[in-house]
């Protein structure tokens, strides 16, 4: 189909809105005269480009798939661009966002279509006519650069939305400051027509004559991710005095004053006058779990958005004390129980449990609130200085709207209606939703469902991949050979995190007065959308062949910033970062001083490197268009079944006899779903498919390669066979915990929840009186996490036991009922048909006896304020889910984390929960952390969308960063050939018959351990090339002045995927230590040569710590023992120079020890103050030691 | 001479006392006019003699007032006349300066409506200077004091009528209150607030386009309501002569938002709101944080 191929390259953005439209009105018309078509459109429109909408989006783009984004607002990014942090790992989340934003907003194959609202929809899935009305910017999306002038200059001010209405805006404003586009946008509804906004475009961007456009696109599915509404407390709930007492807000009102661009700069301040409340309550539950107030249902978030805000606001205010008045604290994603338990533990923030607050007064002189509770069985009456209401989520108000245009059913809060067997299918064929508007959820399940939504929008049209997409292009690389280096520096104030500490100003004057440094300046966020223009246009003004970014970390940012510079034709390579917020600002929060001296010296060793930079391109390998999932359950089949539906082969491997893992075990569903026949089709529908290979009785021997060219043996049925794959995607499932609580196995009266299911489900059940323990094996000091299905579990067991025997007396014993989103309203049901639920604390659990074979159980009720015993005829444990026991095996073959409670750990917690660090590799299901069926499915589907943007091509960019033997110095003494652990580099003759090393690109994995092995220097391993590391070396040592008291000067050399990480994560967690040490970062730690440890110290550093992996968790798989051997080779060669060998030293840290990375930091730098200056510092011994000999200890 | 001496000297202390700088001020403290006007108008005897300027355009009030002399038609001698070429001219800082500097009452004469030599100029004047009372009002001033008659060339007899009723009026309102020895400071503090609201480019643009979006129309061909428009400079008005009280309190030192809005007499809830915005503008910084109470500095751009 050509037409909407040409469409496609008609550009909405950059052609400008008028033009661009009135083209695709012509080609939109030329369609309908056209020939009737018979093919499908290979483009998705997805609807609401907040975090979901931008996931969906990109996936769908990284799989050949062109993508319309449609926003109601000018800008994307939804809710979460308005928030501060985010929880369990108190990452600042437009950091995680931006380079998403950034992405979504410059890829090629995303269209924006912002401002603007879906008018209706035509035709049917695979070949919908959808027509858009985009209300006018006023403004021209091409032309306006966003910087802002006019928002300066506009006379009418209004209160800002964004800010929640804690600051002013403009007439002529935008969103926020990383707004994708960067465009402005005119509120008609305020502006009087002054006119002087076009005075002062330099751009001339302004549009007044600008009118609504109608767009027509042309697109195969739909997804819906429209997010949510805040409830409405104003109207529905006004007891809690909020737009009454100025110091009752809301919980989002709470986050924007948390931001550091939020209205107090970072400062919790009570609005009635500016003080800094030393008090601060938070109300759970306002507008959720409300019949009242028109939501019964749970809004899932909430609880963890409180602590988070507590957390963070103690961390802000010195002094501020925060207490969560809740009824349960609903804690039940990955590792959210863990940071309950800290926020209790170590900030000290009070919880007091079984609270619904009911109301809010306020004392008149000092508008302090008063709040009644009750606590343990006392009614209290406490003031407090500030009130924030976590306010509940609602449906979007456009969802009814969305749903008639769309023709899609809502459910009756007009959230979107979906199934729990096809959780992100609405009713509509080829209309798809995620995320928030299916139900209220957090981050990380939004991402996965939206994953997943693209997977399955991509599905129906999977025969029309690559057809409408665009490669992208890029100018050509400009040749800088023979030329001088001309840096670039930029400089980051990560609005108060580096500007807060760090005095950026004087780092920019510094580094301007730094050899080759050509321009230096510094941003707000440079990693924002206009920074990146600024870059663009300062590489052209100044002619920069080099660009240094000062700012966070590269293992986040680097690929951004790297795009960038090749956009303006700069070859990626000749980027460099340093960081000057992970490993500075927040870890030297206290000592902005030392801080800025550290940071100057980051930014001049990043400099120095960059001189010496050189160009790189990548190696393009071939991918292998097949997945291997390992396990057959439910996770693991979904995705076998939508990988074929995207066209790609896939292998099962599955270790039990039969496929279905979990779900074999669970019989129905509240709302009517019949599991066992479910699960029957489905494991039809996989052994039927040609495109699935399913291998059961069969055990993964060994996996071996990397992405797209994977190689795993397994072993079936005592038989070896080989497999060779692109993706991997790990869904090894979890198990029910075998409990050693209340009496388990002593008497056939105790069972599971599951045992429990089965004897319903058979109509066995016919106990009289029930009892059910929550928790069992969850939530415990051994295993702290929440298993966050049992609840519902108990609920609907619960439910379903009444509904067979309605005179049956059921007890649920919990801790807290964690019945989130609309599996609330089941608990209520339970609640009303009279099943008893009784909250135990850890300190008195129930007590099960059997005592003359009578079963007991008795619990004490703190709100009765006694202890209740029951005569059960049943007890039920409602017991934790485990993880797989091949977890452990598993990650280790496939150089995979495992988190402290042994599920597999993501990439990231929050923006990629099915993602693996290592390229290729997916995870999804139990393997993850317990949970629903419809979030295994989600997740499962997501797993196939994030697979399907690497196997719809045909070649996987691997990376540049590789090793090459010059063989004019190579001896072929094959040291090489033994250190690598992926057989790249080979003994070749050549012509002359002499016998060099020879290193396979495609296998390189660029670690350098090769390179610091060989003993005549003839391996260089590109980008960390021993030049490069020793001029960061040398650098380091020249900046400050020299102090009187002895300041021990350290140099770290960290592994790139653990202890940098962890260094990374000491930032982030803010665990601060001692500003000694500079961080030089290495692929692996493998990459140390002695030469450069001993060249340090000849150079006058007083200690060096060489940080890797533990021990068998090496990204290189043994490269951290490559790096043992040569320490303890350095350490000798230390005691026959009479240096102390104690000035080296060696540790494992890992991506998870932010902690005890501080720790060892800490620690080294006492040691070495007592050890005092290094003897070795050439100003005190000027004759050098041989060099020679200590470049191959060898 | 003296008088201009003592005149400087008590201006110079006025200022210290509101810890002000001639450099806050900006260039508008001296009008050589005015000083010219204090030296050669002393008030001989006991009896209030008014000092009155009068702006008057070239064209037609001016001509009127010519006309008048011509016509040998007597009025009071209190006013001084400055010539100009239209009364849009006189922007409403330029009058709020000219009571700072102790003027007992201003006159305006520009042509009638219509009759502009500059087509629309003098209804861009009505709508000054009716903003000008309103600030002159909120800052305690009897707006009265000001005057804006329309005159041509041909009214001499109405320009000498003005003129005494002017002269009458301004001897029953009594010297203006921060004229003389011993001004009254708590009105030129305000005063000097209202000129530099009055100088804040909101207000300047939207009073300077009063009059073409409400009788030509905007940028997108619609006319503004004039009680819409009205309401929104009413409202800009108020914010911004409360956002310089807040900077004048800064001024004298930096305090908290409580402080401040016991010394400007406002709720903290709104002095909060507007130090929001002083401080995106970066007129003000936080200082330091003083237990609960973060305290904020007057810190000049």
């Amino acid at each position: 189909m050509p037409l909407l191929g040409m469409y496609s390259r008609a550009p909405l953005r950059e052609g400008g809105g008028g033009i661009a439209t009135e083209e695709a009105k012509v080609i939109g018309e030329q369609a309908q005269v056209g020939e009737p078509m018979h093919k499908k459109a290979g483009a998705v429109l997805i609807i609401g480009g907040g975090i979901s909408g931008m996931q969906s989006a990109l996936d769908l783009a990284d799989s050949g798939f062109k993508v319309y984004v449609l926003d109601k607002s000018p800008s994307i990014g939804g809710a979460m661009a308005q928030l501060d942090k985010t929880f369990p790992t108190n990452d600042c989340a437009m950091c995680i966002m931006a380079p998403k934003l950034v992405e979504t907003g410059r890829h090629h194959n995303i269209k924006l279509i912002t401002n603007a609202d879906l008018e209706g929809v035509e035709g049917e899935a695979g070949n919908f006519k959808v027509t858009v009305a985009k209300r006018p910017r006023y403004v021209d999306e091409s032309k306006c650069t966003g910087c802002g002038i006019c928002t300066q200059r506009c006379p009418i001010e209004v209160a800002d939305e964004y800010n929640k209405g804690l600051k002013r805006r403009k007439a002529i404003h935008i969103k926020y400051p990383q707004s994708v586009p960067p465009v402005h946008c005119i509120d008609q509804d305020i502006c009087i027509g002054c006119g002087v906004c076009e005075t002062q475009c330099e751009a001339e961007a302004i549009r007044y004559s600008q009118e609504a456009e109608r767009i027509e696109i042309e697109v195969g599915s739909i997804i819906l991710s429209p997010g949510f509404e805040e409830f409405d407390i104003l109207s529905k709930r006004k007891e809690y005095g909020y737009g009454k007492f100025p110091n009752v807000i809301s919980s989002l009102e709470m986050e924007r004053m948390l931001s550091a661009t939020g209205p107090f700069n970072g400062l919790v301040l009570r609005p009635s006058d500016g003080e800094i409340p030393k008090s601060v309550a938070f109300i759970q539950c306002v507008g959720s779990r409300d019949r009242t107030a028109g939501n019964p249902y749970c809004s899932s978030v909430c609880c963890m958005f409180a602590i988070k805000e507590a957390v963070i606001a103690q961390e802000h205010a010195p002094g501020l004390k925060a207490t969560i008045f809740f009824m349960d604290m609903r804690a039940f994603g990955k590792e959210f129980d863990d940071y309950y338990i800290r926020a209790e533990e170590e900030h000290g923030i009070r919880f007091v449990k079984n609270n619904r607050i009911s109301g809010v007064n306020e004392d008149k002189n000092s508008n302090n609130l008063i709040l009644t509770y009750i606590d343990e069985g006392e009614l209290k009456e406490e003031k407090f200085e500030l009130v924030v209401l976590s306010v509940g989520m609602n449906a979007p108000k456009t969802a009814k709207d969305l749903g008639s245009k769309l023709e899609v059913e809502l459910n009756e809060f007009d959230f979107c209606k979906t199934g729990v067997l096809s959780p992100l299918k609405t009713t509509r064929e080829g209309v798809y939703a995620s995320g928030a508007f299916i139900s209220p959820k957090d981050i990380p399940d939004t991402v996965a469902q939206a994953s997943g939504a693209a997977s399955v929008a991509s599905c129906i049209i999977a025969s029309e991949r690559d057809t409408l997409v665009e490669v992208k292009e890029y100018p050509e690389e400009k040749d800088f050979s023979g030329q001088e280096s001309r840096i670039g520096v930029f400089i980051c104030h990560c609005g108060i995190n580096i500007g807060g500490v760090v005095k950026v100003p004087e780092v920019v004057d510094y580094a301007k007065t730094l050899p080759n440094v050509v321009y230096a300046e510094d941003n707000l966020y440079t990693c924002s959308q206009d920074t990146q223009q600024k870059i663009k246009s300062m590489i052209e003004e100044h002619d920069l062949n080099r660009v240094v970014v000062a700012s966070c970390t590269p293992r986040t940012h680097e690929p951004l910033f790297q795009n960038t510079v090749r956009e303006a034709g700069v070859n990626p390579y000749f980027f460099e970062m340093a960081n000057i917020r992970d490993q500075c600002s927040w870890v030297h929060m206290h000592e902005p001083e030392a801080a800025t001296q550290k940071a100057k010296d980051l930014v001049r060793m990043a400099i120095s490197k960059a001189s010496l930079l050189e160009p790189l391109s990548k190696v393009a390998l071939p991918i292998e268009q097949s997945g291997l999932i390992i396990g057959g359950g439910i996770s693991g089949m979904i995705a076998a079944l939508d990988l074929a539906m995207q066209g790609f082969e896939s292998h099962i491997v599955e270790k039990e006899s039969e496929l279905g893992g979990n779900l074999r075990h669970l019989h129905y569903m509240l709302t009517g779903e019949n599991l066992q026949e479910f699960l029957k089709e489905t494991i039809d529908k996989v052994k039927s498919n040609d495109k699935i290979f399913v291998h059961t009785n069969a055990e993964i021997k060994n996996i071996e390669g990397c992405v797209g060219d994977f190689k795993t043996t397994i072993s079936k049925n005592g038989e070896e066979m080989e497999i060779k794959h692109g993706v991997v995607i790990v869904a090894t499932g979890g198990m029910s915990y075998d409990p050693k609580e209340y009496l388990f196995g002593q008497d056939e009266r105790i069972i599971t929840q599951l045992d429990f299911e089965r004897m319903l489900a058979n109509k066995e059940a016919k106990a009289k009186t029930v009892v059910m323990i929550q928790c069992v094996g969850s939530r415990t000091s051994e295993r702290t996490y929440c298993s966050r299905v049992c609840c519902s579990e108990a609920v609907k067991n619960a439910l379903k036991m009444k509904e067979l025997n309605p005179d049956a007396t059921i007890f649920i014993l919990y801790k807290d009922m964690r019945t989130y989103g609309f599996r609330e309203i089941f608990y209520e049901e339970a609640a009303k048909k009279g099943i008893i639920f009784i909250r135990y604390y850890d300190d008195s659990p129930p007590v099960v006896e059997v005592q003359d074979n009578v079963l007991k159980v008795s619990v004490p009720d703190r709100f009765l304020g006694e202890t209740i015993d029951i005569d059960p005829d049943l007890l039920v444990l409602s017991t934790a889910t485990i993880p797989s026991q091949d977890n452990e095996r598993i990650a280790k073959m496939l150089k995979v984390p495992l988190s402290k409670d042994g599920f597999f750990l993501e990439a990231h917690m929050k923006l990629r929960p099915v993602d693996f660090a290592t390229e290729g590799i997916f995870l999804c299901g139990l393997a993850h952390s317990p949970k629903f069926l419809e979030e295994c499915i989600s997740q499962a589907k997501g797993t196939v969308s994030r697979a399907a943007t690497i196997l719809s091509k045909k070649f996987f960019e691997a990376n540049a960063v590789i090793s090459v033997v010059d063989e004019s110095k190579c001896r072929g003494c094959g040291e090489c050939v033994e250190v690598c652990e992926f057989g790249a580099p080979e003994l070749v003759e050549d012509e002359n018959g002499i016998l060099h090393s020879k290193i396979n690109e495609a296998l390189c994995k660029g670690c350098g351990a090769c390179a610091a092995s060989c003993c005549n220097n003839a391996i260089i391993t590109k980008h960390f090339k021993n030049e490069q590391i020793m001029t960061m070396i040398d650098s380091a040592l020249k900046g400050g002045e020299a102090k009187e008291e002895f300041e021990p000067f350290i140099l770290a050399f960290c592994c790139n995927w653990c202890s940098y990480a962890g260094a990374d994560l000491a930032g982030v967690s803010r665990f601060q230590y001692p500003p000694n040490i500079r961080i030089i970062r290495v692929m692996c730690s493998g990459r140390i040569a002695p030469s450069f440890i001993l060249d340090a110290f000849h150079k006058g550093v007083d200690g060096v710590l060489v940080a890797g992996c533990h021990i068998g968790d090496c990204h290189y798989i043994s490269g951290n023992e490559n790096a043992e051997v040569r320490v303890k080779n350095v350490k000798e060669l230390m005691g026959m120079l009479g240096i102390d060998e104690r000035r080296t030293r060696l540790e494992w840290i890992s991506a998870s020890e932010g902690k005890r990375f501080a720790e060892v930091m800490t620690e080294f730098v006492n040691d070495i103050k007592e050890l005092g200056p290094n003897p070795m510092n050439p100003i005190e011994q000027p004759t050098k030691p041989q060099k020679e000999s200590i470049e191959c200890p060898q | 001479m003296q008088l201009v001496l003592l005149r400087l000297f008590l201006w110079g202390k006025i200022l210290r006392q509101l810890g002000l700088t001639k450099k806050n001020l900006g260039e508008k403290e001296t009008r050589p006019h005015l000083l010219e006007f204090c030296e050669g108008s002393g008030n001989l005897s006991d009896e209030f003699d008014p000092k009155i300027i009068g702006y008057l355009c070239n064209w037609c009030c001016y001509a009127g007032a010519d006309l008048a002399g011509v016509s040998r038609i007597q009025y009071p001698h209190n006013i001084r006349i400055i010539r100009i070429m239209c009364s849009s001219r006189i922007e409403p800082s330029i009058i709020i300066e000219m009571f700072i500097q102790g003027i007992d009452g201003i006159f305006i004469g520009g042509c009638h409506p219509g009759d502009c030599h500059y087509i629309e100029g003098n209804y861009h004047t009505e709508n000054r200077i009716e903003m000008t009372k309103k600030l002159l009002e909120r800052v305690g001033l009897n707006p009265e004091r000001l005057r804006l008659e329309w005159v041509s060339a041909s009214e001499s007899n109405r320009f000498a009528k003005v003129m005494k009723e002017m002269s009458q009026k301004i001897k029953e309102l009594g010297p203006n209150p921060v004229s003389g020895n011993s001004p009254n400071l708590k009105i030129l503090e305000q005063l000097i607030i209202a000129r530099n609201a009055a100088d804040d480019f909101r207000l300047r643009l939207l009073s300077g386009k009063a009059y073409i979006l409400t009788e030509k129309g905007n940028v997108y061909n619609k006319k503004i309501e004039e009680e819409r428009l009205k309401d929104t400079l009413e409202e800009i008005m108020d914010e911004e002569l409360l956002r310089q009280r807040i900077l004048s309190s800064l001024l004298k030192k930096a305090q908290s938002v409580k402080e401040i809005a016991l010394d400007i007499n406002c709720p903290s809830k709104s002095v909060l709101e507007h130090l929001v915005v002083l401080r995106d503008r970066g007129l003000v910084g936080l200082e330091k944080i003083e237990g609960s109470s973060p305290i904020y500095n007057y810190t000049q751009k």
